[in-house]
């Protein structure tokens, strides 16, 4: 394989320092059918998630007494990448979907809502990168915003290890070329762990040092999912 | 009704089986069970049978690896192993599992696939499919034994006129490294590992480390609820710790 030098002098092949996040760009409410909607963007991936519901269950051996079930779709357009992606589900995304959805659960107090079913979906617009982190913070703040009852909003960051350096926010050529490369969620004010996937090769002690490094990152994007839902309702940031 | 009792007992520290809670159940791993596969084996947690066979076919490489071979990995939960499989094309957690092994075996570089070059555009695609035979808890730890003990014993077949002369080998698969799964469950502020399918009923969330000899994860994933941010590192060390006695029953083998 053509070995790509993704760090030249301490610079990531885009100019960013090894700890610095690509620029996060976030909208809500641009879809009007749904109830809920934002664009999450990190630098050239962006994801658009919608959410529906919690809305009755249909068919009806479906419903839960117990309390509603969240479906979840991760798509990626076949224009989003390089070479054309066949439409439709693939192995990878159905992965991805199952990884978000449980991620996503993690926040919703479903208890609330027997035999419904909160309906969140994502599409991929242009993938660079880190898609599935950009959609899992697109669709909690779809969530949030259509107003579903939550115990936190659910955070997420990729990062990763080249050369030996500790990388925040991989874009797609660091994710091809990483040594590894870390996917995390949490819900910051409950300081637990939603979503967590790794693959490559780390010692205990490098996987500690991004495990601390992911959580820090988290509560950046919380800090920005709060102050943009916060603008919504037009509240004033009084800290 | 039953997953009440487990979950009381598990309450008290106690396990249906009366393991500890880092225990493993009885393990047997039995390699060439499979006459027809250049590889397979066949692994056992307690109840839980799992299968895998590994086939070589002449492929072509990926194109942005055209010098390696390449590697396949595919469960199959057939509904012969529990009242909850169907018939029909892989779920999203045949689909899950297939792809954290695959992860696992990819990651931890234990096939050295730039050996497995054939000729130009011709390499050897390694097809790993795991076939589960009864699902009595914890596949993905079986599995992924199955799959690492079953390359371990893959014989590369013979060539004759760009076709493979079945049941003829040349040479062993490259294998340089041995990775195993651990998985690590929570229930409540509890740890546990290897549980069975009723004890899975109440587990809220687990944690799935691929680890290699030389103490370096190589695969991670996480499935279910949310797990506090502190117990993540502490099922680091207990994945660490537990690798170890997986890997010597795969070593005495």
């Amino acid at each position: 394989m053509k070995k790509v030098e993704v760090l030249k002098d301490g610079k990531r092949i885009d100019g960013r320092g090894p700890l610095k996040m690509r620029e996060i760009d976030v909208k809500l409410d641009i879809i009007s059918r749904a109830d809920g909607s934002a664009k999450f963007s990190f630098g050239n991936t962006v994801a658009i998630a919608a959410c529906y519901g919690p809305r009755l269950l249909l068919p009806k051996h479906l419903q839960e007494e117990k309390g509603g079930i969240i479906r979840f779709r991760y798509n990626m357009a076949p224009f989003s990448v390089d070479e054309r992606k066949s439409p439709g589900p693939d192995r990878r995304s159905i992965e991805l979907s199952k990884v978000i959805k449980e991620a996503l659960a993690c926040s919703v107090f479903l208890e609330d809502f027997p035999r419904a079913t909160l309906d969140v979906y994502v599409e991929i617009l242009n993938a660079d990168g880190s898609t599935r982190i950009a959609s899992t913070n697109a669709a909690s703040l779809a969530m949030a915003s259509a107003g579903v009852p939550m115990r936190d909003l659910v955070c997420a960051i990729s990062v990763g290890k080249i050369d030996d350096t500790l990388i925040v926010d991989l874009n797609g050529i660091e994710d091809n070329n990483s040594e590894a490369d870390l996917s995390f969620g949490m819900l910051p004010s409950k300081d637990e762990v939603v979503l967590l996937q790794m693959d490559g090769r780390l010692t205990k002690e490098e996987l500690l040092k991004l495990l601390d490094l992911a959580k820090e990152n988290c509560l950046k994007i919380y800090e920005l999912q709060k102050k943009v839902l916060k603008g919504k309702y037009g509240v004033e940031d009084v800290e | 009704m039953l997953s009440k009792y487990v979950s009381e007992l598990l309450e008290k520290g106690e396990r249906m089986d009366g393991r500890d809670f880092l225990e493993w159940r009885e393990i047997e791993i039995l390699p060439n069970v499979i006459k027809k596969a250049e590889g397979s084996a066949s692994v056992r947690f307690g109840r839980t049978h799992v299968i895998a066979g590994v086939k070589l076919e002449i492929s072509k490489p990926f194109p942005d690896n055209p010098n390696e071979g390449i590697l396949i990995v595919n469960a199959e939960f057939p509904p012969i192993a529990s009242p909850f499989f169907e018939p029909g094309p892989p779920d999203e957690k045949a689909i899950e599992l297939a792809r954290v092994i695959d992860r696992m075996i990819r990651e931890s570089k234990m096939i050295e696939s730039e050996k497995l070059v054939i000729g130009e555009e011709k390499v050897w695609g390694v097809f790993v499919d795991i076939h589960v035979m009864n699902d009595a808890g914890n596949l993905m730890d079986a599995a992924a034994l199955a799959s690492v003990a079953a390359l371990l014993n893959t014989k590369i077949p013979k060539i004759e006129e760009e076709s493979i002369l079945r049941g003829e080998y040349i040479d062993k698969l490259p294998v340089v490294h041995k990775p195993v799964m651990v998985t690590l469950c929570k229930i409540k502020d509890k740890i546990l590992i290897d549980p069975t399918n009723d004890e899975e009923e109440i587990i809220e969330s687990k944690i799935s480390f691929g680890i290699r000899e030389d103490n370096v994860f190589c695969a991670i994933q996480k499935q279910g609820k949310s797990i506090p941010f502190n117990m993540v590192k502490q099922m680091i060390d207990l994945a660490l710790e537990k690798s170890k006695e997986l890997r010597s029953k795969l070593n005495a083998n």
